[in-house]
């Protein structure tokens, strides 16, 4: 118990928890505003793993890191037009066009990886993004090493949850997304085109999951490596379940999300060798699952999620 | 301007003609990625029929993929049928290869005829344990059951990799992480000496006509198929809706579980964490290419196993990732769901206005 405690109390623990937590904030939030438009994004751990890849391939090619942001969330925008082009044009199943949208996406960056690099066994690396060294705020107690020592995407994620939160909450273009979301009938009475504002909706918050997976490989890692989304898209979904389709609370969720993990592999060291390591690596998804069954409950999900609009039908 | 008018029903050479198609187009389009790769086009496509259909043994191994295809297609077929989302067969798929393993690695003795189906019953019990979960918890809670599925898929290869590298471990295996073999008595007998096609074919098949029968003919597969078509009336109606999904949760995570165990008893003789190169997803595509139907099933499963065998000899003739196969697979779910359209709509073409 006492060592427990011990790992709560350390910085660097919280500044592990959000450092974890970041793919998961740009994923969510992605996913939040998906969902809240009415359409349930299960692209996601594809678009993911697509910036990933893509981010990291440019940079290694010689375009800056920022240049990587870029396209990856320029990737994610045209893999998000498709699921937009499946499930809101064409009125496709949201779940089968989500999964082969994964498929497509996970399969298509795999092969763009071998095409690039056809014959590297040691993948090869680049220089990632180096943490914030900000005059006085870095310096701060406590503050300093856990927000202010991240890298800058750290930082750009938290701005797009507050972006997001003020956009939903306080813009007419917001109310009109959750609006669709909730009752995509009445918005067409107000002259104002549905599917069109699902398709921005799903092309804007699928460049957000993209630039998630971005973060991997531009500042978690410095390489890319097949399967290293490793599930965090289907872990982004269940979190939006247990946030109820709020911006702020799809934060905290990341976040402890992200303290949960950084504290069992901390644990991992104590206990080293008495327990299997699976058990551990175990753990973030059946705490992902926990969150979705106590997120069902309680949630009250946009009436039109999944439910594709067809002009002239009820 | 193009206007969709819904169908009341669709023509039978139509439904046919829509998964042909889109398994071609999605052929066709694997062009591009092989010109990307400097692929020498005609070559590459001449390689990949020759490598799934050119000998005996390139066709036994089509049908030795197609197996396990065959499993988890009906697997999702049957349960979206009922619209349950069960995207869990290959998390399903490894724990009935675990439980396979466990009860035919020794635990049981005797003659094949009574080990063999006691494994398969194993793989299958197993399955449809892990799919009750999400089952339940979507009828109870309202969790979706695709998040709760795919989440599971990692834990279930996490708890495979654990007993493999752990208590299961083959001591013989000199460092590899795989669990000890099966007794000879709880292997599958091959259908083709020299290879490694076995009988879970026949047992496929039988599973494939037993779910049409199901489906077609009895009521609980009028259950099922109402439960997908319209739940809310299908509740008015007095039917078991939850009974329903949870019953085609079990008989979904059974026969990919099903996958698994004859896997392990027909091909691998053993289990270690590569077993499958995602049949559960693949089972995914085989279902809709089927367009649901158990039958068909087993033509989409042919298709899917012809596609990753011609592209592994392909890949390796013209030096081309074999992800290609992945990518083909992956393109060939899309075309089907977009080519789908066809047989629920009749495309017409209309002035902008009249309506």
């Amino acid at each position: 118990m006492q060592t427990a405690l011990d790992i709560l109390l350390t910085v660097s623990f919280w500044a592990a928890a959000l450092r974890i937590a970041t793919p998961l904030i740009f994923g969510v939030a992605g996913a939040v505003l998906c969902e809240r438009a009415g359409v349930l994004n299960l692209g996601i751990e594809g678009i993911m793993t697509a910036g990933a890849m893509t981010g990291w391939l440019v940079v290694h090619l010689g375009a800056g890191l920022w240049g990587g942001v870029l396209v990856a969330a320029l990737t994610g925008a045209l893999l998000g037009l498709l699921v937009a082009g499946l499930t809101v044009s064409l009125g496709l199943s949201q779940h089968v066009s989500g999964l082969a949208v994964t498929l497509l996406a996970t399969s298509a960056s795999y092969f763009g990886y071998r095409l690039a690099l056809p014959a590297a066994a040691d993948p090869p690396r680049i220089v990632p993004f180096a943490p914030l060294d900000l005059p006085v705020l870095s310096d701060l107690p406590v503050l300093g090493p856990v927000l202010f020592r991240q890298t800058a995407l750290t930082l750009l994620a938290l701005g797009v949850i507050a972006l997001l939160a003020w956009f939903l909450a306080r813009t007419p273009l917001g109310l009109a997304v959750r609006a669709v979301g909730e009752n995509p009938a009445a918005v067409e009475a107000q002259g104002i085109d549905v599917h069109r504002l699902r398709i921005g909706a799903v092309v804007a918050g699928s460049a957000l999951m993209a630039v998630g997976g971005a973060f991997l490989t531009l500042s978690a890692f410095n390489a890319f490596f097949f399967e290293m989304v490793a599930g965090r898209g289907w872990i982004c979904i269940a979190l939006t379940v247990f946030a109820g389709w709020r911006p702020a609370k799809a934060l905290l969720g990341a976040v402890l999300f992200g303290a949960f993990d950084a504290f069992q592999v901390r644990l991992q060291q104590v206990a080293g060798g008495a327990v299997p390591g699976q058990v551990f690596l175990m753990l973030p998804y059946l705490l992902s699952i926990a969150a979705l069954l106590v997120g069902a409950r309680n949630a009250r999900a946009p009436k039109a999620l999944m439910t594709p609009y067809i002009r002239g039908e009820r | 301007m193009i206007r969709l008018q819904p169908r009341s029903e669709t023509p039978r050479l139509l439904a046919l003609a829509v998964p042909v198609a889109a398994a071609l187009a999605a052929l066709a389009l694997a062009a591009i990625p092989l010109a990307l790769a400097g692929a020498p086009i005609g070559r590459a496509y001449a390689t990949m029929l020759e490598g799934a259909f050119g000998s005996r043994f390139a066709l036994a191994e089509v049908l030795t993929r197609a197996t396990p295809l065959i499993f988890t297609g009906l697997a999702a077929a049957v349960a979206f049928r009922a619209r349950l989302y069960n995207i869990g067969a290959e998390g399903q798929l490894y724990l009935g290869a675990l439980a396979a393993v466990a009860v035919g690695a020794g635990a049981v003795d005797g003659p094949p005829a009574l080990v063999t189906p006691l494994v398969l019953a194993a793989g299958a019990l197993a399955g449809a344990a892990l799919m009750l979960g999400p089952a339940l918890a979507r009828v109870l809670l309202g969790a979706d059951e695709v998040v709760t599925t795919l989440l599971l898929n990692f834990v279930v290869l996490l708890l495979v990799q654990m007993m493999i590298e752990g208590p299961m471990k083959d001591p013989m295996s000199l460092g590899w992480p795989q669990s000890e073999p099966l007794i000879d008595a709880a292997q599958l007998p091959k259908l083709i000496e020299r290879t490694r096609l076995h009988a879970g074919l026949l047992g496929a098949l039988a599973c494939a006509l037993a779910v049409h029968v199901l489906l077609s003919r009895t009521v609980a597969g009028y259950a099922i198929r109402a439960v997908g078509a319209a739940p809310a009336a299908a509740r008015f109606a007095g039917l078991p809706v939850a009974g329903t999904l949870v019953g085609v949760g079990a008989l979904s995570g059974a026969l990919a579980g099903l996958a698994g165990a004859g896997e392990v008893a027909g091909v691998k003789g053993f289990l270690a964490a590569d077993l499958s190169p995602g049949y559960g997803y693949a089972g995914i595509v085989v279902a809709m290419l089927a367009g649901l139907s158990p039958l068909g099933t087993v033509a989409a499963a042919f298709f899917v196993a012809a596609v990753f065998v011609g592209a592994d000899s392909m890949s390796r003739a013209v030096t081309v990732s074999s992800y290609i196969a992945n990518l083909i697979v992956a393109m060939a779910l899309i075309a089907v769901l977009v080519a789908g359209i066809l047989t629920r709509y009749r495309v017409r073409l209309a002035r902008a206005g009249s309506a």
